[in-house]
């Protein structure tokens, strides 16, 4: 087990927003976490790296406490987490982001290189400024700079957030390549359908619990699952 | 070859101080180099605010009161007498360190007071701990908290000194003595030393620029720049922005200390006009007409607009210039003026040849707003 997360509990001020959340990851595996906005994925995944501390609960990497760690600790257990809306450097260029991403890899000159190898556009345009890329392109440049940190566990945020359907499908296919490199995924999505073609596993959250879990062939045809990522409004709303 | 592209700046401003000296010696105006060398020391403060400001992303309101503690601590400690002191060991101990040395008084007199470099060593260390003690708390949360807690700082420090008798109150501290730093050098007012101590301020800064310009490319300025951009996502890349924030604003606050103290063995006196919560506002508006994080945009800009304010050139208007232009700046050319208008002069330069090139159209983050796909 690379990941085991047992009975967190995260909020915002009063605002509970992570309720008592227990989840696994196994090495190897990709595993999706589904649910409407607001179903505090998001917040999860900022309270995995101590972006968020938790009030409550065990997070357990490779059998190791990580709780109260800072967040700029937790790439030394491996774990690197690329936030929502890519937050790339614009100011930065496509070389100096995926520098960054390799701040605590004393191999990073190297590392550089194979990134760019795995992906030719960012090689392309290794000198141009990180802001001007397209959504897409700087989605693959938030993807390669957390590979330069060489991760076991990639956590991703909405990498689907903002592209072109096609976009999609080129970083679907990348995060299902990850498998080759020995990464572990855990996938926050809002895109049910793509995110269980690549998974292995998945979990669907609801105001800030876990409400289903188990294979992605299995949830894809859950009528649940449409019921949870509408959210309970949703039905209401149509009913 | 790489190693002389990567230098021609140096070289550049080597050989324009060179140059600016014998010129103004032909001219018969070397006068001149007396408030040239006070604009290099004042540009040692702005190039500090480069590293914090253009560099790290955090605004300091307060590098004045940094400069005062630099130059007060140095003059309070060079000309005030500790003597006659008691006689056990560690007395006699410090004055055969050198430490403390007697001197002769206004009056004639013998006065004990501290070495100048003793003083120095004190000054900077001061400034360490004032620095940390201010910057720590303000740093580790996210936004502009450096700039309030510095803007506070500034404002009390000028207040203190005006208001403390043995600061000499409003009219600060005269006959500091002058400061052998060996080798033959010493920083000093006198005219015979005048061209001397245009080119120590000369090498000073050269020395600053050099110090800067490596630590920016290093992988130091690459994390720094991170948190200027999108201080989250450095966070999450395993950067402890918090640590690196504070470092880039200690030693700038040790830029300007060390720039106070030249300055007042330089001048020979401190008044609490350098501790004023102007003179920092000043010191941002210069950084801001160098463009922030152009180590030699802001150079150029703060010796200039410097000198040209030590002359006289802005008259009774002169904290009223420094505000118009932080305005100007920030409302027409927030980058700073230097690079759009090189940008400018390129373009026509390239318009025969090249059509626009496209990988700069496009502002920074402009594809942020990209549409969302649902």
């Amino acid at each position: 087990m690379l990941l085991q997360v047992k009975n967190l509990r995260s909020a915002y001020g009063a605002l509970e927003v992570v309720r008592g959340v227990s989840l696994h990851v196994s090495r190897g595996e990709i595993v999706g976490l589904l649910g409407a906005n607001g179903a505090g994925k998001t917040s999860l995944l900022r309270s995995l790296v101590g972006l968020l501390p938790p009030r409550h609960g065990e997070i357990l990497m490779d059998g190791r406490s990580t709780l109260g760690q800072p967040p700029w600790r937790s790439i030394s257990n491996a774990t690197v987490l690329v936030p929502e809306g890519k937050m790339i450097f614009a100011d930065l260029t496509v070389r100096e982001n995926l520098l960054i991403g390799g701040y605590h890899n004393p191999d990073r000159l190297l590392q550089l290189d194979i990134v760019l190898d795995r992906f030719p556009r960012l090689r392309e345009r290794a000198r141009q400024l990180g802001g001007t890329l397209s959504g897409g392109e700087q989605q693959l440049l938030a993807l390669g700079r957390a590979l330069m940190g060489r991760p076991r566990l990639l956590l991703l945020d909405e990498p689907s957030l903002g592209l072109a359907p096609l976009m999609v499908l080129e970083v679907f296919a990348e995060i299902r390549k990850l498998r080759e490199l020995g990464v572990t995924v855990l996938l926050v999505e809002q895109n049910v359908t793509a995110t269980l073609q690549i998974a292995d596993r998945a979990y669907v959250m609801e105001t800030g619990e876990i409400i289903l879990e188990g294979d992605a062939a299995e949830l894809l045809h859950n009528p649940e699952v449409k019921r949870a990522y509408l959210g309970s409004t949703g039905r209401e709303a149509l009913l | 070859m790489r190693f002389l592209q990567c230098n021609t700046p140096f070289a550049t401003f080597a050989v324009l101080a060179v140059v600016t000296q014998l010129v103004l010696r032909a001219a018969g105006m070397e006068y001149c180099l007396t408030q040239l060398t006070m604009a290099l020391y004042y540009a040692l403060v702005v190039l500090g605010l480069c590293l914090v400001t253009g560099h790290a992303g955090q605004v300091s309101l307060g590098h004045a009161a940094f400069f005062a503690i630099g130059g007060y601590t140095s003059a309070f400690l060079t000309t005030h007498d500790f003597g006659p002191l008691p006689e056990p060991a560690w007395a006699t101990g410090l004055k055969q360190a050198r430490v403390l040395i007697e001197h002769s008084d206004l009056y004639g007199g013998t006065a004990l007071s501290v070495s100048p470099w003793a003083a120095v060593v004190v000054a900077l260390l001061l400034t360490f701990v004032v620095a940390h003690l201010i910057g720590y708390p303000a740093l580790r949360l996210k936004g502009h908290y450096l700039a309030m807690a510095t803007l506070g700082f500034g404002l009390i420090v000028s207040k203190i000194v005006v208001g403390t008798a043995q600061l000499g109150a409003s009219d600060g501290i005269t006959g500091v003595p002058e400061w052998p730093l060996g080798f033959g050098l010493t920083v000093s007012g006198r005219r015979t030393l005048r061209v001397e101590n245009y080119y120590i301020a000369c090498g000073l800064l050269l020395l600053t620029l050099v110090l800067l310009r490596n630590l920016i490319r290093s992988r130091v300025g690459r994390a720094l720049q991170a948190i200027h951009d999108r201080e989250t996502a450095a966070n999450a890349m395993g950067i402890n922005t918090a640590a690196y924030k504070l470092g880039a604003f200690v030693l700038s606050a040790l830029l300007a200390a060390l720039a106070g103290v030249f300055f007042t063995h330089y001048t020979g006196s401190i008044s609490p006009s350098e501790a004023g919560a102007l003179k920092s506002v000043r010191y941002l508006a210069l950084a801001a007409a160098g463009g922030m994080a152009s180590l030699w945009g802001v150079t150029a800009m703060s010796v200039i607009l410097n000198y040209l304010s030590l002359r006289g050139f802005f008259g009774s208007y002169d904290n009223a210039v420094f505000g118009a232009i932080l305005i100007l700046i920030i409302s027409l050319a927030p980058e700073g003026p230097l690079k759009p208008l090189g940008q400018w002069l390129r373009h026509g330069l390239n318009r025969n040849h090249h059509p626009r090139d496209e990988t700069t159209g496009a502002p920074p983050g402009a594809s942020d707003g990209a549409p969302r796909i649902h």
